[in-house]
C-alpha cells in the first residue's frame, strides 16, 4: 500500500473544504444536543420517576446503529444535512444527558441549601451554583460527545454527506487509499484538536477546581 | 409515508423473505456470528490489560487516553484502510470491530477495578493472600458488574457496527441497507435499519436481564 503524496498536494483545498464542513456537522449536533439534554437534564434531576424514563429512552436511542439511524430518517429529511446533523445530535444526547444529570446530582445538598437559606431563588440557584458546580462533569459529557461525533460523521457519507467520510468511499471505489489514510489522519487531527480545546474552555471556565487540587 | 410503513410492515413479515441463503434467518445468523466473534476476540485482549492497569494502578493514563483516541477512530476509515492494504477477506471487519470493542472493555473494567475500596484490597493483603489471589478472589469479583457493562457495551457497539461488513461484500443485516441503498429499494434499506436496531436493543435487554439476575444478591453494587 502506497500514499501518494503529490495527491495530497494538489488536493489540499478540497481537503480543507471537507475538513470544514465535518466539523460543522459534529459541533452543530453537540449544540443541538446540549440544547435538548440541558433541559431535560433538569427535569430528570428535579423530579425522580422521569430520571428513569428519560435516561432509560435515551439509552434505547444509543442502542440504534448509526448508519440505521441516518436511514431511518430519510423519509422524514431525505439526503440532506439535516439528516447529518438529527442523526448525530440523537447520539451525543445519551451521554449528554447521563453526565448532566450526573454532574447536577454530584452538588453538595449542603450548597444548594446555604444559597437558598441566603434568599436566592430557586432558578438563580440552577444557573449560577448548580450548573457551574456541575460543569466538570457536564464537559466531560460535552467531550465524549464531541469526539464521538467527529467520528461518527463519516458514516453519513452512505447517504451522501459525511464530511471526510467522502473521502473514504472515493479512496475505495477506486482503489486507491491515500484519500482514506488522509480521511483517517485528518479525522483523528480534527477530534484531538477538539477535545484540547474543550479541555482549555474548561480550565478557564473552572478556576475554582484548581485551588481545591493545590490543597489536597 | 404511510403507504411506506405498510411497505415495511409486509417485507418484515414476508415469508420468502426469511427463509434461504439470502434470507433474514441467514443474515440474522451471520450478523450474530461477525458480531460474536469480534467481540470475544476484543474482551481476550481487552480484559487482560484492564484488569492489570487496574490491579497495578500503573498505565491509567494509557487506558484513558486509549478510550478516547478509539472513539475517535472513524470505522468507515478503517475498514476500507485495512480492506485496501489486505484483500477481500473478513479482517478489516474483524480489525475494525475489534478496536471498537477494546476501548470500551478496557476503560470499564478499569473503572470497576478502581472502585473497589481500598480498606477491603489491604484487608485481604493483611490476611496473607497474594497479589494473584487478591486480583482473582477480591477484586475482579467485586468489579465484575461493571466489568459486564463494559462488555454490553461493547457487543450493542458491535452489533450496531457489524452492519459494514456488507459495504465490503460480505453478510449480516447490513445486506439488506446497502443493497437497497444501490437499489434505490427504501423499504429493503429501512427493513434492513430495523432489524440492526431490535436486534441491538433486544441483546442490550436479554443482557442487563442477565446482570440483574447474575448480581441479584448484591444491591447497591451495580451503578
Amino acid at each position: 500500500m502506497t500514499i501518494d503524496t503529490s495527491w495530497i498536494g494538489s488536493h489540499a483545498g478540497e481537503l480543507t473544504s471537507l475538513s470544514v464542513s465535518h466539523l460543522q456537522a459534529a459541533l452543530s449536533a453537540v449544540l443541538f444536543g446540549l440544547l435538548i439534554s440541558l433541559p431535560l437534564a433538569v427535569v430528570a434531576h428535579r423530579i425522580r420517576p422521569l430520571r428513569g424514563v428519560l435516561l432509560g429512552l435515551s439509552n434505547v436511542l444509543f442502542t440504534i446503529p448509526s448508519i440505521a439511524i441516518f436511514v431511518l430518517l430519510l423519509p422524514v429529511s431525505g439526503l440532506t444535512r439535516t439528516t447529518t446533523v438529527i442523526g448525530l445530535t440523537i447520539y451525543t444526547l445519551v451521554v449528554l444527558l447521563r453526565n448532566t444529570v450526573e454532574g447536577l446530582d454530584s452538588v453538595p445538598a449542603r450548597t444548594k441549601e446555604a444559597a437558598v437559606a441566603m434568599g436566592t431563588r430557586p432558578l438563580r440557584v440552577l444557573l449560577t451554583v448548580e450548573l457551574p458546580l456541575a460543569l466538570p462533569v457536564i464537559m466531560a459529557g460535552v467531550r465524549i460527545a464531541t469526539v464521538m461525533s467527529i467520528s461518527l460523521v463519516s458514516v453519513a457519507t452512505y447517504i451522501g454527506d459525511g464530511g471526510l467520510g467522502q473521502l473514504f468511499t472515493d479512496g475505495f471505489q477506486r482503489n486507491f487509499p491515500t484519500p482514506v489514510v488522509a480521511g483517517v489522519v485528518l479525522t483523528l487531527l480534527l477530534a484531538l484538536l477538539a477535545d484540547a480545546l474543550l479541555v482549555a474552555a474548561q480550565y478557564a471556565l473552572t478556576p475554582w477546581t484548581r485551588t481545591r487540587k493545590q490543597r489536597a | 409515508m404511510y403507504e411506506l410503513f405498510t411497505d415495511l410492515g409486509s417485507w418484515l413479515v414476508g415469508s420468502q423473505q426469511w427463509t434461504g441463503g439470502d434470507g433474514i434467518g441467514h443474515r440474522l445468523a451471520e450478523h450474530l456470528q461477525y458480531s460474536l466473534i469480534a467481540t470475544l476476540i476484543a474482551a481476550a485482549i481487552a480484559l487482560p490489560v484492564g484488569l492489570l492497569i487496574g490491579h497495578t494502578g500503573r498505565g491509567a493514563f494509557l487506558a484513558i487516553n486509549l478510550s478516547s483516541f478509539g472513539r475517535a477512530l472513524p470505522t468507515v476509515g478503517l475498514v476500507v484502510l485495512v480492506f485496501l492494504a489486505s484483500g477481500l477477506s473478513m479482517t478489516p471487519v474483524y480489525v475494525a470491530l475489534v478496536a471498537l470493542a477494546v476501548p470500551a472493555i478496557v476503560t470499564n473494567t478499569y473503572a470497576g477495578m478502581s472502585a473497589v475500596d481500598p480498606e477491603v484490597r489491604d484487608a485481604a493483603r493483611g490476611q496473607g493472600m497474594r497479589g494473584h489471589q487478591v486480583l482473582l478472589q477480591v477484586e475482579l469479583p467485586l468489579a465484575l458488574p461493571l466489568i459486564m457493562t463494559g462488555l454490553r457495551l461493547a457487543l450493542i457497539q458491535v452489533v450496531s457496527t457489524a452492519t459494514i461488513a456488507a459495504y465490503v461484500s460480505f453478510g449480516g443485516l447490513g445486506r439488506y441497507v446497502f443493497d437497497g441503498l444501490a437499489q434505490r429499494d427504501l423499504v429493503q434499506v429501512l427493513g434492513g435499519a430495523v432489524l440492526v436496531a431490535v436486534l441491538a436493543v433486544a441483546l442490550d435487554l436479554a443482557l442487563a436481564g442477565l446482570q440483574r439476575f447474575l448480581f441479584r444478591h448484591r444491591r447497591g453494587a451495580t451503578a
